[in-house]
C-alpha cells in the first residue's frame, strides 16, 4: 500500500471566509500544494454537514480536510465550533465503520495562513499517501464484496 | 373489483417480529382478505416459490418484503418477486434500512464465521467443521444459501415502491398504510407510509417539558442511573433520538420512561438517519473546548455508532450501494 | 441409486429450514438432516457497543420472543453489574415474563398445535388449521383466544413500551412501574388468564385425551426419544420461568447436574457441521455420540416438556394439579415422548397465568421502588431464563466503561436441534422403505416439529396449520424425478 505511484485524492471542503481565501492566497503567492486536493467551497465550516463526509469518502476521496475560521472568528458565531464536535463524533464513527479516522482532518486556517495551508495540505496529503486508498480500508472491503468467486 | 387483488408478503433476514406485527392485526387484515388474495406468505400459508415463478411479471399487486438481505436466497426471493409485483414495499427497520443485523456491517464475515464455529466460548469443533454453501459429503451434496459480506436493506437490492418504518411497525401504522394503499389516492412512489411526517417530539407526551434550545455538558447512560418520568429525556441528559426521528408510534419507548432509540428512521428528506443524528447530537453538546467536548463524548456517547446507527448502517452513505446482482 | 429428498422449507427456525434426506442404495434411510440456511452474527457485532443497549438490541435476534432475550439481557446485565433489583422491580419483571409466556404459549396451542390435536391429525389438510379449530371448539372461544391475547399485549406494552421488542429492562431494574390505578386492569387480566388456561386445559382433555388414537400417537415410537431435559428450577427444585438454577435430569429422570448459570460453559458446548448454519448443543461432560439419544449421548432437551421433566412440581396449585395428572395418565417421570410437548404447553399455561395473578395482586407490584442503580465496575455477566422455546442464555464480557468485549449466546431453540434433527431422522426411517416412501411422512415430520414449536415461523404463523412441505426426489444429475407436497 505504501506504493510511491499511489496518488490520494483529497477532498478539501473549506470556509469561503477563511481557508479558501487562504487558498487563493497560496495560489496567488506560488506557495504550491500538492495537486491531490480538490476544493470545495462552504459558507461557513458549520455548514459541512456529515452527510458530505460519507459521501465524499463513498465516492472516492481518500482524505477530507475541512478548513474553518479559527476560534473566535467564525462569521456565523457559533460555526465552527459546531463542526468541531461534528468532527470529533464522525471520527469515532469512521473508526467503528472500518475507515480510518485519520482521513479526516480538521484545521483552522485564516485567510491569511496561505503558508499554514501550505503545511497542512502537503502533510496530509503525505499521511494519506502513506495510508493508501481508501479502498483498501475494512469498510470498503465490505462494500465492494464479491458474493460469487 | 371483480378479481381481487393478489398481496405477498416475504422475509429475509427478519426476526419475525414484522410478521408477528401483521398477524398482530388480526382483525383488521380480515378486511383486507376481503379486498386481497394472498399468494404467498411462507410463515403463515403454503405456497411456495414455483407459486410464485409461475405468476405473470406483475400479476401480485403488492408485496410486503420484511428483514434485510444477507444470503443469496434472500436476494433471488426479493428480485423474484420484484418481477412479479406492481407495488413492492420494504416493511420494518431491516427492510427500510438494514435494521438491527446490518449493525453487523462494521465487522467482516469472516469475523462472524470464526466466532461462531471456531473461536466461541462454547463451540466444541475438533473436527474444524465449517457451513459451507456446496458442501459434498460422500455421493451427497448439500446446498445452503451464501452468506454475504454484509447486509443490504432491500432498496439496495430492488426498486422499492414504499416504505413502512418501525421495529417492529407497529399496529397502527400498519393499518394506515394499508389503507393508504388502498385508497383512491395513491401516494407518490418512495413515500414512507403509515407514519408521521414530523418528529417523534410532535407527538411525545413529554414535548411541553422540552425548551426551545437544549444544551447538555454531559450525557447519561441508562445502566447507572434512572431516568424521571415526567421530563423530557433529552434534558435530563439521555440522548433520546425522538427530535430526528419519524413520529408516528407515539412515542411508545419513552411511555415506558425509556429513550427512543429512533427505529422509525428519518423524517422526510434526510436520507442519512445516522448523519442527521450525529449533527443533532453535536448541536447540543455544550462546549467549544476540545479537550472537554472529547470527554463529554467519552462518558456519554463513546461509541456513537451505537447510538446514531442502531437501525440504519447499510443505509449510511459509505455502505448506500446497490448490490452486485448475484452470479453476473 | 443415489436419491436426495428435500424438504422446503420445512420451517423457518431462525429463519428459513430445510429437511435433507439421504438414501442409501438400497433406497433406505441413510442420513436426514436439519439445514438451517441462516445466520446474523449478534455476538459479534455487539461487540463494542454500551452493555445497557443489550436489552434493546438481542431481542432482535427474535420478535417472536423478544421479552426472553430482553429479560435474559437484562438479567446478565444485573450480574453484569453487579446488582440485584429490589424485590417490587423483580416482581414486575417476573410478571411481564408469566404475561408473555401465557399469552405466547396460547397462541402455539390455538393457531399452530391445535390443528394436530384440536381438528385431529387425520382431518382434511384443508381442516387442519386454525379455522378448523375454531369450528371444532365453537366461534366464541376463537374470539376468546384473539381477546385474550390482545389484552395481554396491551397491557405489556403499557409497562414495557412496546411488546415486540420491549424498552424498559435496565441493569438492577426497570424503568417502569405500574400506576395505583392500573393494578385492579392487571388483576383483572390475570384472573381471566387463569380461566382461561384451565379452560384450555379442559379443551385439550375433551377433544384429545379423551381419544385414543391421539393417546396412542403421542406415546408411538415414533416420536420417543430418551435423551437428557434441561430447564430453570427455583430453590424447592420447582418450574420457573424467570429465575433459579438450571437443572439437567438424565434419560431415567434422576437429576444429573444442578448448577449456577454462571457455569454454562462447564456444562453445555455446541457441535458444529458443514451443511447447516445452526449448531448443536450438547452436554459437555457426557459429550457428543452424534445424532442419538440415551444416556451416553449428551443430546438434550428443552422447552416445555424438559422443563417438567426437569423440575420437582409447580408451586400454583392449579398447575401442580395439571403437572400430576400429567405424569399419571403418561406413565410417570420423565416423558419421553415429544408430542407430549403440547400437553405439558398446557400445564405451563396455568402456572404461567397463576403466577401472574399471584404478583399482579401482590402489594409491592404498585411500589416506586423499581430500581437499584449500580455502583459497581462491570466485568462478566450472564443471565438465563426460560423461553417458550427451552433455556436462553447470555454471556456478556465489557470493559471497565460497561463496552461489550465479547458477547455468547445460547439460544432456545438451538438447544433442541439435535433432538428435532433426531425427531425428523426417525420419522424419514419409519417412513421411507427400500425406496418407498409415503406421503403420510409430510404430516409425520410436521408434527415431529411442530411439537417442538422450533421457533418463530410453525410456531406462531401457520394459518392454515400446515407447514409446506414439498419433498423433491432427485436422481444422482440431481433432477428431480419425483415431487410430492401437502399443498394444491
Ligand atoms: S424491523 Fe425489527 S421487528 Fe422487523 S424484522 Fe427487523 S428486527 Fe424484527
Ligand atoms: S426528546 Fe425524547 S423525551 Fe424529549 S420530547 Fe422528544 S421524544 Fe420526548
Ligand atoms: S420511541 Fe423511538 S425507538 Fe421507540 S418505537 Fe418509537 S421510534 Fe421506535
Ligand atoms: S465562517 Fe468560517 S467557520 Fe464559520
Amino acid at each position: 500500500m505504501k506504493d510511491n505511484k499511489f496518488e490520494p485524492k483529497i477532498l478539501g471542503i473549506f470556509c469561503n471566509w477563511c481557508t479558501y481565501l487562504a487558498a487563493d492566497l497560496a495560489g496567488v503567492s506560488r506557495m504550491d500544494y500538492p495537486s491531490n486536493i480538490r476544493i470545495v467551497r462552504t459558507m461557513c465550516s458549520g455548514r459541512v454537514d456529515p452527510q458530505f463526509v460519507l459521501w465524499g469518502f463513498k465516492n472516492g476521496a481518500d482524505g477530507i480536510l475541512i478548513g474553518g475560521c479559527h476560534p473566535g472568528d467564525c462569521h456565523y458565531i457559533e460555526g465552527n465550533y459546531k463542526t468541531l464536535r461534528r468532527y470529533l463524533i464522525l471520527k469515532r464513527i469512521l473508526r467503528e465503520m472500518g475507515i480510518n479516522e485519520k482521513r479526516l482532518r480538521l484545521e483552522w486556517i485564516s485567510a491569511s495562513e496561505g503558508e499554514k495551508l501550505q503545511r497542512v495540505v502537503r502533510e496530509f496529503t503525505e499521511e494519506i499517501r502513506n495510508l493508501g486508498p481508501i479502498s483498501e480500508d475494512r469498510a470498503f472491503k465490505l462494500q465492494l464484496a464479491e458474493h460469487k468467486k | 373489483m371483480a378479481e381481487k387483488a393478489k398481496v405477498a408478503f416475504y422475509w429475509c433476514a427478519s426476526c419475525g417480529g414484522c410478521e408477528e406485527a401483521v398477524v398482530d392485526l388480526a382483525e383488521d387484515i380480515l378486511q383486507v382478505v376481503d379486498k386481497a388474495e394472498i399468494v404467498f406468505w411462507p410463515v403463515a400459508m403454503d405456497f411456495k416459490r414455483e407459486d410464485v415463478e409461475s405468476l405473470k411479471d406483475e400479476e401480485i399487486l403488492v408485496t410486503f418484503i420484511n428483514g434485510a438481505v444477507r444470503t443469496s436466497e434472500q436476494e433471488e426471493m426479493v428480485r423474484l418477486l420484484r418481477k412479479k409485483s406492481k407495488i413492492l414495499i420494504a416493511f420494518g427497520s431491516c427492510a427500510y434500512t438494514g435494521g438491527v443485523p446490518g449493525l453487523a456491517n462494521s465487522y467482516s464475515r469472516e469475523e462472524i464465521l470464526s466466532f461462531y464455529y471456531k473461536d466461541g466460548d462454547t463451540v466444541f469443533n475438533p473436527d474444524n467443521k465449517r457451513p459451507t454453501p456446496h458442501f459434498i459429503e460422500g455421493n451427497f451434496a448439500f446446498e445452503i444459501p451464501e452468506f454475504y459480506e454484509r447486509v443490504y436493506a432491500v432498496d439496495q437490492v430492488v426498486d422499492v415502491d414504499y416504505y413502512i418504518p418501525g421495529c417492529a411497525p407497529t399496529r397502527k401504522v400498519v393499518k394506515n398504510s394499508i389503507d393508504a394503499l388502498f385508497s383512491s389516492q395513491i401516494p407518490p412512489k418512495g413515500s414512507v407510509l403509515g407514519a408521521s411526517s414530523r418528529s417523534l417530539c410532535s407527538e411525545c407526551p413529554l414535548n411541553e417539558t422540552k425548551p426551545e434550545k437544549i444544551y447538555l455538558k454531559s450525557f447519561k447512560r441508562i445502566d447507572k442511573s434512572q431516568p424521571e418520568s415526567d421530563k423530557c429525556l433529552l434534558i435530563q441528559g439521555y440522548p433520546c433520538l425522538g427530535p430526528v426521528t419519524r413520529g408516528g408510534c407515539e412515542a411508545l419507548c419513552v411511555k415506558a420512561n425509556y429513550p427512543c432509540t429512533g427505529c422509525f428512521g428519518p423524517v422526510d428528506g434526510v436520507k442519512d438517519y445516522g448523519a442527521k443524528a450525529i449533527s443533532f447530537l453535536s448541536s447540543i453538546i455544550d462546549s467549544i473546548d476540545e479537550k472537554e467536548i472529547e470527554k463529554i463524548i467519552d462518558e456519554g456517547l463513546s461509541n456513537p455508532l451505537a447510538i446514531v446507527y442502531r437501525y440504519s448502517l447499510p443505509k449510511s452513505l459509505i455502505f448506500d450501494t446497490k448490490i452486485k446482482k448475484n452470479g453476473g | 441409486m443415489e436419491h436426495k429428498i428435500t424438504i422446503d422449507p420445512i420451517t423457518r427456525l431462525e429463519g428459513h429450514g430445510k429437511i435433507e434426506i439421504f438414501l442409501d442404495e438400497k433406497g433406505n434411510v441413510e442420513k436426514a438432516f436439519l439445514v438451517v440456511p441462516e445466520l446474523r452474527g449478534f455476538e459479534i457485532f455487539v461487540k463494542g457497543k454500551p452493555a445497557e443497549d443489550m436489552p434493546i438490541i438481542t431481542p432482535r435476534i427474535c420478535g417472536v420472543c423478544p421479552t426472553a432475550h430482553h429479560m435474559a439481557s437484562t438479567k446478565a446485565l444485573d450480574d453484569l453489574y453487579k446488582t440485584q433489583p429490589p424485590s417490587p422491580a423483580k416482581k414486575l419483571r417476573e410478571m411481564l415474563y408469566n404475561m408473555f409466556m401465557l399469552e405466547d404459549h396460547a397462541l402455539h396451542v390455538y393457531v399452530l398445535g391445535g390443528p394436530d390435536f384440536i381438528v385431529g391429525p387425520k382431518a382434511k389438510k384443508s381442516e387442519r388449521n386454525v379455522l378448523g379449530v375454531i369450528q371444532k371448539v365453537g366461534l366464541e372461544v376463537g374470539k376468546k383466544v384473539i381477546s385474550m391475547r390482545r389484552e395481554i399485549r396491551e397491557l405489556m406494552t403499557l409497562l414495557a413500551g412496546k411488546v415486540i421488542h420491549p424498552a424498559w429492562g435496565v441493569p438492577g431494574g426497570v424503568t417502569r412501574g405500574i400506576k395505583k390505578d392500573e393494578k385492579e386492569n392487571f388483576v383483572k387480566v390475570a384472573e381471566k388468564g387463569v380461566e382461561f388456561a384451565l379452560f384450555t386445559l379442559k379443551v385439550f382433555k375433551d377433544i384429545v385425551l379423551s381419544n385414543k388414537e391421539y393417546v396412542d400417537l403421542i406415546l408411538s415410537d415414533a416420536y420417543t426419544h430418551r435423551t437428557y431435559y434441561m430447564g430453570l428450577v427455583d430453590e424447592n427444585k420447582k418450574l420457573n420461568f424467570y429465575d433459579g438454577k438450571i437443572r439437567v435430569v438424565d434419560p431415567d429422570g434422576k437429576e444429573y447436574a444442578l448448577f449456577d448459570v454462571r457455569n454454562y460453559r462447564d456444562h453445555i458446548a455446541e457441535h458444529v457441521e458443514n451443511w447447516t448454519y445452526i449448531k448443536f448443543p450438547f452436554l459437555k461432560k457426557v459429550g457428543w455420540k452424534g445424532f442419538v439419544d440415551g444416556k451416553d449421548s449428551g443430546v438434550y432437551s428443552v422447552a416445555p416438556l424438559a422443563r417438567l421433566n426437569a423440575c420437582d412440581g409447580i408451586s400454583t396449585p392449579k398447575a401442580q394439579e395439571a403437572y400430576e395428572e400429567f405424569y399419571k395418565n403418561l406413565g410417570g417421570k420423565p416423558v419421553h415422548h415429544t408430542l407430549a410437548n403440547h400437553w405439558a404447553r398446557v400445564v405451563e399455561m396455568i402456572y404461567a397465568a397463576e403466577r401472574f395473578l399471584e404478583l399482579a395482586k401482590d402489594p409491592e407490584i404498585t411500589s416506586d421502588n423499581i430500581r437499584k442503580i449500580p455502583t459497581e465496575t462491570p466485568t462478566v455477566g450472564i443471565g438465563v431464563v426460560e423461553a417458550p422455546r427451552g433455556t436462553l442464555i447470555h454471556h456478556y464480557e465489557t470493559n471497565e466503561k460497561g463496552y461489550i468485549t465479547k458477547a455468547n449466546l445460547i439460544v432456545a431453540t438451538q438447544n433442541n436441534s439435535a433432538r428435532i434433527s433426531m425427531s425428523i431422522d426417525k420419522a424419514a426411517r419409519n417412513l421411507i422403505k427400500e425406496g418407498k416412501y409415503d406421503e403420510g411422512i409430510l404430516n409425520m415430520i410436521e408434527m415431529a416439529f411442530r411439537a417442538y414449536d422450533p421457533c418463530h415461523a410453525c410456531g406462531t404463523h401457520s394459518l392454515p396449520g400446515n407447514i409446506p412441505v414439498l419433498i423433491n426426489i432427485r436422481n444422482k444429475d440431481g433432477k428431480i424425478i419425483e415431487t410430492i407436497k401437502n399443498f394444491e
